[in-house]
């Protein structure tokens, strides 16, 4: 018997309809699947495109991965596949573990978390939620997507010139950047990771302004802004994050350009090149220059990758403990708190540049108060656990991990942003560890929240929720075997991005336990694959949505029919009348944002 | 051979679990949906406490057998790195405590509060009594943190004290270049462009050149050079000017609990008091091979991981011995042009990129 035979057998036909019939205009496959403007097939591109990245870059980690836990291993299948120039001999080369390490990082950061998940969910929630028919702009929607998806490509295609992609470190700090003669990375690879970073500040701009717009602009009849799920409040403090800080990323690129190819020194002073035998004429440049421009988008993006996750997080929580969310304005309140001193505290990721220590103290000061408004949210998710009812969906179960991982990691913040404890730990694994649990893992988990929650609104289909529930307990277990014990290597001062440690006495004792999270990242690697089965099997042969309303929501996109076609509502956007996350009041179960406000209603905040 | 199997088995399990996820939602489907949901809600709420208590057993298990591994337990090798040991086991226990209480009632709530017949939650939107409490509790131990943090870094940033002894430190990929002021007790004056990686490393000005407009400055003529390991003296305060020849470096010093980049272009400082002699250090760690090593902490190309310099904390009396010892770098190169035997400084060249092991030269 096939699946479908057996998931729908007490269904009946009438859930088939798709509702398309309100679309007006002809849609062929190009249009429809390819040059889409509707904002929920750019969404899904955005997804998928990101997806594919998160593969890639998953993978370049397991590959260094592997010559760090087993850096005496012969892997003669590695040179098979990838070739002399990464991996001659079965192990992976100096240079093919930098150039690894590099787009690992710069892959993710940008394309996944940035791209894939506010690509996918700004564009997917922000018109269903606020009860809009489309992006303000759908062209400009549809061209943020093609600029993404051409500097993927171009990304893509560094990894295979001669040279090698660019191996600097993902934040590619000059004059290591700017000298192909200082590392082999720095030449045509390096040219093709600024032209693909450039089209991809782009492709944010333009998202970006496109969310701002529909926001404030397009909200149905009652949206007012205090009736904004917080994933809504989220999208918009995050576009506002990338539309301020993008472009100061641009002209550090812009910068570094002209220092590489038309002779400048912006960056560049008292160089001597060893490999060439010769100084370089430049003088007067700063190489701290470049990263305060970096960081001045860098810590932002912080909280560009991190705001949405919170704003998901958020939603899917009250929905899922049948309880309002503590503290809505405090929510709110503490988002914009986050977003405001992210701008303010970006050198902290400089404190042992030799700065001014006057303006460093400055930075530590402010980095210190983001704990303020990151403690409020905590306690305020808490509290909406508090004396709830949860039900523990698989994207219930991923925002209670993004939790967990957002308080671990973000303790260790209180540690890095003081400059003096940052003096001894900075750059070592300790880093690694905060970054990729509060940051790496813990967005990945808001998305993977997203994801499962509102799978059944992009697809009309539930993921199967047995591989959800496997996938995530291996997930989250996985994510504190690999990052935990990173804290201690950190407080040994082993520091990142080394290729061998085994000559260093200081640092040599933890052959074992690199191998062990080896091991670790292999099979968490490898159970993402159960995720990426179920999404793309459940597009196609998932259990079918027979309700409009499957989690008993509040919000807007719950309204729309089960297959909502380009336009969202079949007939009048419907208007709101009250707060997202009247969840439990009065008794009653839940009353979604379309229901007037009863005679009898307790009072209304 | 063995790397099909691996590939195989993985598949296999893939199917495996693919269809056991299959199987379950068949049975979800004939068993009544809503039910079989109630079923797998008690099983995930049970795993979220089951997770708490092994988690806190792992991280009390993981601590157990790494703790010895890292510098936790030794005493920092400088006066500064003491106070950043005291800072930084002070935030340690503050987030240790919070992150007990916070992971806790996270997955204690989870467990507790999970989806039950009959019953209703409690409607509870805000309090601000409750937004105040958590606002102002991490606001205070936040200002006590930064208070003493601040008070450290101006004291570590500070001038360093009249007697220190001064050490120029120069990154280059992939080594360590030291300056010792000669018999003078001043930096001669250099200019990377001539730079002579064979024997001028640094690019003193020895001559005159007309065409830079460099004036031969007699003062870098009793200049010490020296590679790979520099020697510093015991509870003397010691001053390191940092610098790079060509990308960004770092001065990594994790015994010392120190680091300061190496910037071209940029000199830096960084001032300390060594605490312990090598030898001591050895008998404090309990490890004979003990070296105080300088990691480079900031990419610098693609022998990154081997760029590594030795610091040997001794006596005056030893310090002033090996200094005697040392001729300057003016004259090994005066030597070395009318004697083409000597190579000055033969362990500046490490730029053997994939070598794997370096020989140390101690």
């Amino acid at each position: 018997m096939s699946n479908e035979a057996v998931l729908h057998a007490n269904i009946g036909e009438a859930h088939d309809v798709h509702s398309n019939h309100q679309t007006h205009h002809h849609e062929t496959f190009i249009t429809k699947y390819v040059f889409s403007q509707d904002h929920k097939m750019i969404s899904k591109q955005f997804l998928i495109t990101g997806m594919v990245w998160a593969i890639i870059g998953g993978l370049f980690s397991v590959l260094f991965r592997l010559q760090l836990g087993f850096p005496d291993t012969s892997f003669p299948w590695l040179e098979d596949i990838l070739g002399k120039w990464w991996a001659e001999g079965g192990h992976i080369t100096p240079q093919g573990y930098y150039a690894l390490v590099t787009i690992h990082g710069t892959v993710l950061v940008f394309f996944v978390l940035t791209a894939g998940l506010s690509g996918t969910f700004a564009n997917f929630l922000i018109p269903l939620q606020v009860g809009a028919r489309d992006m303000a702009s759908p062209f400009m929607n549809m061209l943020s997507y093609w600029f993404f998806f051409i500097a993927g490509i171009i990304m893509l295609a560094s990894i295979f010139v001669e040279t090698g992609p660019f191996s600097g470190g993902w934040t590619a700090y000059p004059p290591l950047s700017a000298l192909g003669d200082a590392s082999p990375g720095s030449k045509t690879g390096m040219d093709l990771w600024l032209i693909s970073l450039a089209l991809f500040v782009v492709s944010s701009l333009l998202g970006g302004l496109n969310y701002i717009a529909t926001i404030l602009n397009m909200r149905t009849k009652g949206m007012s802004m205090t009736r904004m799920p917080l994933t809504v409040w989220a999208m918009l403090f995050t576009a506002i994050l990338g539309v301020l800080s993008f472009p100061v990323l641009f002209s550090g690129f812009i910068l570094l350009i002209f220092d590489r190819n038309f002779g400048t020194s912006f960056y560049l002073s008292d160089i001597f090149i060893a490999s060439t035998n010769t100084a370089l004429p430049n003088e007067g440049g700063s190489a701290i220059l470049y990263q305060h421009l970096f960081w001045f988008l860098g810590h932002p993006e912080v909280y560009i990758i991190m705001l949405p996750a919170m704003g998901m997080v958020s939603e899917i929580i009250s929905v899922n403990t049948r309880k309002p969310i503590f503290g809505y304005i405090a929510m709110v309140g503490s988002l914009f708190a986050i977003a405001t001193l992210s701008f303010l505290v970006w050198a902290h990721h400089m404190f042992v540049t030799g700065m001014n220590p006057f303006l460093g103290s400055i930075f530590a000061l402010l980095t210190l108060l983001i704990a303020i408004p990151s403690s409020i949210k905590v306690f305020n998710w808490l509290t909406t656990l508090w004396r709830g009812s949860i039900r523990f969906s698989p994207g219930m179960l991923f925002a209670l991990g993004f939790v967990s991982m957002f308080i671990s990691g973000g303790l260790t913040g209180i540690w890095m942003g003081n400059a003096t404890i940052d003096i001894h730990i900075h750059d070592t694994y300790f880093i690694i560890a905060h970054f990729h649990l509060v940051m790496g893992v813990a967005s990945i988990f808001g998305m993977f929240a997203g994801v499962y929650h509102w799978f059944p609104k992009m697809y009309g289909r539930y993921m199967n929720t047995t591989a959800a529930y496997i996938h995530f307990w291996i997930t989250l277990i996985g994510a504190y075997l690999i990052f935990w014990p990173m804290h201690y290597t950190g407080l040994a001062g082993m520091p990142r991005r080394y290729y061998d440690y085994s000559i260093w006495e200081s640092f040599k004792q933890f052959a074992e336990l690199n191998k062990f999270i080896s091991v670790v990242v292999i099979i968490t690697f490898l159970t993402q694959f159960l995720f990426i089965i179920n999404f793309f099997h459940s597009i196609w042969r998932g259990r079918k949505v027979t309700s409009t309303n499957p989690w008993k929501s509040n919000t807007l996109e719950w309204t729309t029919p089960i297959n909502p076609g380009h336009g969202n509502w079949p007939g009048e956007i419907p208007e709101v009348y009250r707060g997202p996350y009247d969840y439990g009041k009065d008794g009653i179960d839940f009353i979604p944002q379309t229901t007037p406000i009863g005679a009898e209603e307790s009072g209304y905040h | 051979m063995t790397i099909l199997l691996v590939l195989a088995v993985t598949i296999l399990v893939f199917i495996v679990i693919f269809q056991i996820s299959k199987a379950s939602e068949y049975v979800s489907v004939l068993k009544g949906e809503e039910k079989s949901r109630k079923q797998t809600n008690k099983i995930n709420a049970f795993l979220m406490l089951a997770f708490m208590i092994v988690g806190f057993i792992g991280v009390w298990y993981c601590n157990k057998i790494l703790y010895h591994k890292t510098l936790l337990w030794q005493p920092a090798a400088s006066d500064h790195g003491e106070k950043i040991d005291t800072l930084l086991w002070i935030t340690l226990w503050i987030t240790f405590a919070v992150f007990i209480l916070t992971q806790f009632l996270l997955f204690w709530f989870s467990y507790k509060y999970q989806e039950k017949e009959g019953k209703k939650v409690f409607y509870f939107a805000h309090s601000n009594k409750l937004e105040i409490i958590w606002t102002s509790v991490p606001a205070v131990v936040l200002a006590v943190l930064i208070v003493f943090g601040l008070k450290y870094w101006f004291e570590f940033t500070g001038d360093a004290p009249k007697n220190a002894l001064e050490v120029e430190v120069t990154g280059k990929q992939f080594g360590w270049i030291y300056r010792y002021k000669g018999a003078d007790g001043v930096f001669g004056k250099k200019y990377f462009k001539v730079i002579d990686d064979a024997t001028n490393p640094l690019g003193l000005i020895w001559k005159d050149n007309a065409a830079l407009g460099l004036k031969d400055d007699a003062k870098s003529h009793d200049d010490i050079v020296v590679a790979q390991t520099m020697y510093i003296v015991k509870d003397r305060p010691v001053k390191l000017i940092i610098g790079s020849r060509d990308v960004v470096h770092d001065v990594g010093l994790p015994h010392f609990r120190l680091k300061m980049d190496a910037v071209p272009g940029t000199p830096t400082t960084m001032w300390f008091t060594p605490k312990y002699t090598t030898a001591e250090m050895k008998k404090i760690t309990k490890n004979p091979d003990f070296v105080y090593e300088i990691s480079c902490d900031q990419m610098c190309g693609n022998g990154h991981y081997s760029m590594k310099g030795i610091i040997e904390v001794v006596t005056q009396a030893e310090f002033d011995a090996w200094l005697a010892d040392k001729s300057p770098a003016y004259q090994a190169a005066v030597n070395s042009s009318t004697n083409e035997s000597a190579p000055v400084i033969a362990a500046t060249s490490t730029n053997n990129v994939n070598q794997k092991t370096i020989v140390q030269k101690q």
